[in-house]
């Protein structure tokens, strides 16, 4: 493995390890407020190892909402890494099954945004080593991360409303994935639709809007194609 | 609001979406060469899915109703910080701004009015 690809690939992360500190110890102190101890907390960083999905879980968790409706949340949140797997599935084509097995684990959006990048830049970088460097450095983060905010969490009094930072880290993601006229009409249905459904039997409210945002989001592509196509 | 569900329970969710996630994950690297490409029919909706899903997340916690009717700290911070959202596109900075706010009109706005 090529050293100098895996410090690259660490020093590449270390800005964005100022959004994924935070988001950690929103993670920890959610686990905390719904109920789950430091192991279980660490166990499902480890386990699941994707913020997004372990938050809107632990929210649904924490207000016993249907176990089935908790998992299918957390699978449709994180269906977007279809993507991902399959956009540097050629990268890791040469690797060792158990080689790809591990990389597999540690795929989440910054360390396939980082390696991609790079990966496409230059043709020579060790795929492995740098992808290494970014990945395993948001693994460390991230697990260091939610058991401090366990810790943290359960000594903050309720009035703080510290659970509000969950809904400002996942604004902060929604921004760049509104990034044109299809995806903006996504958002604002899945928004819409799941505010107007909050009080939907079973919280299914996030899951019937998230699925009215992507057909939306389907449905604004055809005519602003033709838009473009027209010339105007 | 801390879950009545058991700890065996609490494992077995926690495993079930760890299982599904890596699967998820693993599904075009491990089957590389069997399925080179997204189908066309699956990549087009996946396209939407986080604008879709981080909405329907982010909407519903600003916009909500308490016992007084619509929770107006939650509203302001919320609004401040998808400008800074907009403007930086930082999760840092924009958790610093909704909180910020939250807790200004929470603690120092709403109290003297």
């Amino acid at each position: 493995m090529n050293r100098a690809d895996f410090r690259r690939g660490v020093r590449d992360v270390a800005p964005l390890l100022l959004g994924v500190a935070p988001f950690g110890l929103v993670a920890g102190i959610a686990a905390a407020n719904a109920g789950l101890d430091l192991t279980q907390a660490v166990g499902m960083s480890v386990i699941v190892f994707a913020g997004a999905s372990q938050l809107a879980a632990l929210d649904l968790v924490g207000r016993d909402a249907p176990l089935s409706v908790v998992v299918l949340t957390a699978v449709v949140i994180n269906l977007r890494m279809l993507m991902y797997s399959a956009s540097i599935a050629p990268h890791f084509r040469t690797f060792a099954g158990r080689v790809k097995a591990g990389l597999a684990y540690l795929l989440t959006d910054q360390a396939y945004a980082l390696s991609i990048a790079s990966y496409r830049a230059e043709e020579s970088v060790d795929r492995v080593a740098y992808y290494l460097g970014v990945a395993a450095t948001l693994w460390v983060v991230w697990q260091l991360t939610t058991a401090a905010g366990v810790l943290l969490g359960t000594g903050v009094p309720d009035a703080w409303g510290l659970e509000f930072a969950v809904p400002l880290v996942f604004l902060a993601l929604l921004v760049p994935a509104m990034e044109d006229g299809p995806t903006t009409v996504a958002g604002l249905a899945g928004g819409t639709i799941a505010v107007v459904g909050a009080g939907l039997p079973l919280n299914l409210g996030l899951l019937v809007g998230a699925s009215v945002g992507i057909v939306a989001g389907l449905l604004a592509e055809r005519p602003l194609e033709v838009d473009a196509t027209d010339g105007h | 609001m801390a879950t009545s569900y058991a700890d065996p329970l609490v494992w077995g969710v926690i495993l079930v979406i760890g299982v599904l996630t890596y699967a998820i994950r693993l599904s075009f690297i491990g089957l590389f060469g069997y399925l080179d490409e997204i189908p066309p029919r699956l990549e087009r909706p996946l396209r939407y899915v986080p604008a879709a899903v981080l909405a329907a997340l982010v909407l519903p916690a600003f916009v909500t109703l308490d016992a007084s009717g619509l929770a107006v700290d939650k509203l302001v911070a919320g609004g401040l910080a998808a400008i800074v959202a907009w403007r930086t596109e930082n999760v840092f900075a924009t958790m610093a701004a909704g909180m910020g706010a939250l807790w200004a009109v929470r603690f120092l706005i709403l109290p003297v009015l």
